[in-house]
């Protein structure tokens, strides 16, 4: 990260109209990438892996669910890149169709959080008689540790990409409400807002003109905090057998996979761990880095 | 004052409730029939419904949740559909290692992550702030069981320094049940100390920005103890709040830790029940667990009106 904090705080992209011609979308770009080295690095990683989950079946894959025991716990080697599992199954293949399950999750979950924490929020922000009562629900379930409050919902379903999916959205759901809710509280005593609303504007213009698009900025860096703890909570359900079915290959269920003979054929769980923390890595940088962009009074903090 | 303390614990009543809530319904939404189980393949309709009734099945929700509800505040929190033992008791012979690892893994954390956020802070912008924050990176984005796997592999079975898996109870030594500790409770540390130090420094830049910090610097207070009393003591607010929020993290990740290196404690009570549906025991851990986390972030709160008077809610 750069030192030079008053670089990050200062508009630098704010070029004085009438000197020079505002720079092109792809200049700016660039710029922008340039001073937040967290976004780009992040940013390039994370393409990398979407793109490696998309292409998956053009990277001299195999199909990832093929059992052959006559090839079981097999070493990496130049045919089985990342070696073969306990039931034959080579793990370079269901590494790399991994990706697609860990971001699909990742994904999903930050934008379904985002969007229900939002509304939560907004309606806690907005309709004071109702805060007092989501505030208290909000309260309770932040009470319960995301990590279980997973468990405990994967334990009435069955194992599925959809369930997990929903049981980590559930358990993300109040952090997103609570950010929102303080933003729009704040928001609320804005003299732009005020103003606004002695103009006679009603509160679905409040909301969508005034306050929406200022949520944004936290939002997005939240979403992107919440993606990488998902791809983690999605990992460990699976890990530990409450997650996706042991079949599909997910990071979790390669290392679930590997577990009982980590001792002696440590392979297994590497190269599923190894992808599983790049990309969580990358998420996490471009998270750091929007932060540090979206709002300077933070990047001198954090 | 005592109005105040008062106050801030009957907060806690309102998120304890709805804890108790939404582990009840756990249950009561849960797939599968108790009464239908209880009565076994031959039983007739008649048969379940008699069960149904005699073990109240059919009253109605909120009445259902009441008597729960009292039940539990007896200390009874059910029998485990299958080991057919008290929950409690299942919970108590499990706890020793859970409380062994959390508390271990908190002092460690702590004694780690402050003065790293302190000195991160102090000499901010420097090679030391930046890898201490590269290293806050990374342990958020490493997931627990990898770090537990290689810290086993390196240090277990390569070096062999320590044991690879299980744990020593307290009474069997002081050592041995430390030995048994030290890999997972750095496992399950990394993210902590990566949270707490963040926190700590953010905290610390902040504060030494003050008048005070520059006043007693120019009397010629030694750095050290700026640094530690007059700055870290202003700070401490902020970071004991994120010790105590980030024990959410600490037991989300006993379970996983405890999984990897084969303790035999609450987390792996909490595996087993969900592979085999036992939702008493599900049910009982994860209310124990809300309970601790809400506890001690009351009793947090509660120092902070004892130690700083200008704290109130």
């Amino acid at each position: 990260m750069p030192n030079s904090i008053a670089l990050h705080s200062a508009p630098a992209t704010l070029p004085e109209p009438g000197i020079a011609p505002l720079p092109g979308r792809w200049t700016r770009f660039h710029r922008y990438l340039r001073r937040h080295p967290a976004v780009a690095i992040g940013g390039a990683l994370l393409v990398l892996m979407a793109l490696i989950g998309i292409f998956a079946p053009l990277l001299f894959t195999v199909d990832p669910t093929a059992i052959a025991t006559s090839r079981r716990t097999r070493v990496p080697s130049e045919l089985y890149w990342f070696g073969t599992d306990m039931l034959g199954r080579d793990i370079y293949s269901r590494v790399v169709y991994g990706a697609r399950v860990s971001l699909v999750v990742g994904f999903s979950v930050a934008i379904l959080s985002s969007i229900i924490g939002l509304s939560i929020g907004l309606f806690a922000g907005f309709v004071r008689w109702a805060d007092g009562i989501v505030m208290r629900i909000i309260d309770g379930m932040m009470s319960i540790p995301p990590i279980l409050l997973a468990i405990a919902l994967m334990a009435l379903t069955r194992g599925s990409i959809q369930n997990v999916i929903i049981a980590i959205t559930v358990a993300e759901i109040p952090r997103v409400a609570r950010l929102v809710r303080g933003v729009v509280l704040s928001l609320r005593e804005q003299p732009y807002v005020e103003a606004a609303i002695s103009n006679g504007a009603r509160t679905p213009r409040i909301i969508f003109r005034h306050i929406l698009p200022n949520t944004f900025a936290p939002m997005s860096v939240q979403a992107t905090y919440i993606c990488a703890s998902a791809m983690i909570i999605e990992a460990i359900l699976s890990f530990i057998g409450a997650g996706i079915p042991p079949a599909t290959p997910s990071w979790g269920n390669i290392m679930a996979e590997g577990r009982a003979l980590w001792q002696v054929k440590p392979h297994i769980i590497l190269f599923p761990a190894i992808f599983l923390s790049i990309t969580v890595l990358a998420v996490n940088l471009l998270g750091d880095g929007l932060r540090d962009s979206l709002d300077p009074r933070l990047a001198k903090a954090l | 004052m005592l109005a105040f303390i008062v106050r801030r614990i009957i907060t806690t009543i309102p998120v304890m409730a709805f804890v108790a809530l939404f582990v009840f319904s756990l249950l009561y939404i849960a797939p599968g029939d108790p009464a239908a189980v209880i009565a076994g393949d031959q039983a007739s309709p008649a048969d379940v419904e008699k069960i149904r009734a005699s073990l109240g099945l059919d009253r109605p929700y909120l009445v259902r949740f009441a008597e729960w509800g009292f039940r539990v505040l007896q200390g009874d929190l059910g029998t485990s559909i299958f080991t057919s033992l008290p929950v409690t008791q299942l919970i108590a012979q499990r706890i020793e290692p859970t409380l062994s690892l959390m508390v271990l893994t908190l002092i460690f954390a702590v004694t780690i992550a402050v003065p790293m956020g302190v000195i991160a802070a102090w000499k901010a912008g420097s090679w030391i702030d930046r890898g201490a924050m590269a290293f806050a990176v990374f342990g958020f984005s490493v997931p627990v069981f990898v770090v537990g796997y290689l810290l086993a592999y390196v240090f277990a079975l390569q070096l062999d320094w320590v044991p690879v898996q299980g744990y020593t109870p307290l009474s069997a030594g002081l050592w041995p049940w430390f030995r048994n500790l030290i890999l997972p409770a750095i496992t399950l540390g990394l993210v902590y100390i990566a949270l707490i130090a963040r926190i700590t420094r953010a905290t610390m830049l902040e504060v030494l920005q003050q008048d005070y910090v520059r006043t007693a610097q120019a009397k010629g207070v030694g750095q050290r103890e700026v640094l530690f009393i007059h700055a870290l003591k202003n700070a401490a607010v902020p970071i004991v709040t994120i010790i105590g929020i980030g024990i959410a993290l600490l037991i989300g990740g006993a379970v996983v830790t405890e999984s990897v290196f084969a303790i035999p404690g609450l987390g792996r009570l909490t595996v087993d029940a969900i592979l085999r549906r036992d939702y008493p025991v599900i049910q009982g851990v994860v209310l124990m667990f809300s309970l601790v986390y809400v506890l001690v972030n009351l009793i947090i709160d509660l120092t902070y009106t004892l130690v700083d008077p200008r704290i109130r809610y």
